[in-house]
């Protein structure tokens, strides 16, 4: 049921414009300074609703506010997403076409490795088989850190992670693009690149590091949810969320 | 600083853009647009604003679905060409855009101005009657409490805005020297590469005069070559005099109605109907 938008609405809108994706806890302070600022009633656990009836006025725009979960912390977050593009096009009008090649096979090795992270030579090496304008190395590193950036990848010591707005926003692109390739999380059911996997070889379950740290929390001794066999890895703390509203 | 915040900049690309060729560099997109102008003068003189009647002719030939369709286009390509703070040019509109459906382009804009009003608390402002040129400005009004969430910060709009504060407080228009001297003194040298800026005078001179934040005018008769910079017609629309005011007043620890005629200046005329028309009297 979707309310009149009113201007806590366009604020929360105009906001999600400017920073591209923001963190649950964020989303929430920001639902209720929008509110409050424009003397709208508010009512805590209506965020959704809200999001709802800015997303029922962004839809004949193909534009969305769209939730998902990060990899790293497993923490919700909220990206203003283009639903119409079914392809990498989306980002054309910010990178070259040969810059939007490097990505596409940026996210090939991203895609099909174990880990869910593409190394800073792997990448540099891929540039021998582009088909368009071939990089030099100096235009690869200021390309990948554009990409980051924009928050279109993520990078932690020379390795290379799709964002959290960046699997957000291509998950149905990916999901048909690589259909034979990728992974899906036991646990949410959502799309896997960073996960952990059952050393069962008749089983191979994937689960997300934050699911893993969820599910098996308090568990003296996990055992995979599919086959019962002893899950090997090592389990991860569940990450609390913090009180910065960054990025 | 509000005013970083008060400008929308939409991260995600909407829809169908031209590719730009396989280049590194950003003067192959320019000499792009620029070869286009010619052309598009030509279109936009053989563009005639149809009538009212004509409109409502078109509209009985097209399905409710058709004409929403192509709202939301326009208002796609108008959030893309903001992103980049470029104002959108009626001709390019009508030509990219628009298309077929050019018999009613007045209620496609009226349309698309009253979604940008309703979904998204921006205004459609015309800049340039004369070539038909809008930007889309913030219609929301500047909240008396900072957000909780930190928009990414610009810094370049930081420079800007002390640039205009200068011109403003000048009078409205200075040399380019003073405009230098002052950012010297904020250890920006704009003959030196700047390490977040780049190319400073490239910055100032060009893409703050085509994203139409400043004008940049050579003073006739100068040897060597000089320029005067004004405000230009997005900083009209976009920022509030008295909030430079007050700004300044703060800085200098003095009650802004002692510049007595900025003071006149900035409260001379709202802000909202500095730049010319809103969406209901476009054409």
């Amino acid at each position: 049921m979707s309310r009149q938008m009113g201007e806590s609405h366009r604020r929360f809108l105009q906001t999600m414009m400017v920073s591209g994706v923001i963190d649950e806890q964020a989303a929430k302070a920001l639902y209720q300074y929008c509110c409050e600022t424009h003397h709208t009633q508010y009512a805590p656990d209506k965020l959704e609703d809200f999001i709802d009836t800015i997303n029922s006025r962004l839809q004949p725009m193909f534009m969305q506010i769209r939730k998902g979960m990060s990899e790293n912390n497993g923490l919700q977050y909220y990206a203003l997403v283009n639903m119409a593009e079914t392809d990498i096009t989306r980002m054309s009008s910010d990178y070259a076409d040969n810059e939007l090649e490097l990505f596409r096979k940026t996210l090939d090795l991203i895609v099909c490795s174990e880990n869910g992270k593409a190394s800073s030579t792997d990448i540099l090496n891929s540039t021998d088989s582009m088909t368009t304008r071939k990089m030099k190395k100096s235009e690869t590193e200021h390309l990948l850190s554009r990409l980051v950036h924009d928050k279109w990848l993520s990078e932690k010591r020379g390795e290379y992670t799709l964002s959290t707005r960046c699997i957000i926003e291509m998950e149905p692109y990916i999901r048909t693009m690589y259909q034979d390739h990728i992974k899906v999380c036991h646990i949410c059911r959502n799309i896997a690149f960073q996960c952990q996997i059952c050393e069962n070889p008749t089983c191979g379950i994937k689960i997300h590091n934050p699911c893993v740290a969820r599910y098996f929390k308090g568990k003296s001794e996990p055992r995979c949810p599919s086959c019962d066999d002893f899950w090997p890895h090592e389990i991860p703390e569940v990450k609390r969320p913090h009180s910065q509203s960054r990025r | 600083m509000t005013f970083g915040d008060s400008l929308p900049f939409m991260r995600c690309v909407a829809m169908t853009q031209r590719k730009r060729p396989s280049s590194t560099q950003s003067s192959s997109q320019r000499r792009h647009t620029g070869n286009l102008v010619a052309q598009d003068e030509d279109d936009d003189a053989t563009f005639t604003q149809p009538s009212t009647s004509q409109v409502q002719r078109g509209l009985e030939k097209l399905t409710p679905a058709q004409v929403d369709q192509k709202t939301a286009e326009v208002v796609q390509y108008f959030l893309v060409k903001d992103q980049k703070k470029m104002p959108v040019r009626r001709a390019d509109l009508v030509k990219h855009v628009v298309k077929d459906y050019r018999n009613i382009y007045p209620e496609i804009l009226k349309r698309a101005a009253r979604t940008f009003d309703q979904v998204f608390g921006l205004k459609l402002v015309e800049i340039d009657p004369k070539n038909k040129m809008y930007i889309l400005v913030n219609n929301l009004e500047t909240p008396d409490k900072a957000s909780p969430v930190r928009s990414p910060s610009n810094p370049k709009m930081g420079l800007l805005l002390a640039i205009l504060s200068v011109i403003f407080m000048k009078g409205g228009v200075v040399r380019e020297n003073l405009i230098w001297n002052t950012l010297r003194k904020l250890r920006v040298d704009p003959g030196e590469k700047h390490e977040e800026f780049g190319d400073v005078r490239k910055m100032v001179t060009d893409e703050f005069v085509r994203q139409r934040y400043l004008e940049y005018v050579r003073i006739p008769h100068t040897e060597p070559i000089e320029h005067e910079f004004r405000w230009g017609q997005r900083a009209d629309a976009e920022v509030s005099k008295v909030k430079i005011l007050e700004f300044m007043g703060e800085l200098h620890e003095q009650d802004p109605k002692t510049w007595t005629q900025q003071y006149r200046q900035a409260h001379s005329l709202p802000n909202s109907s500095q730049a010319s028309t809103s969406s209901s009297s476009q054409r």
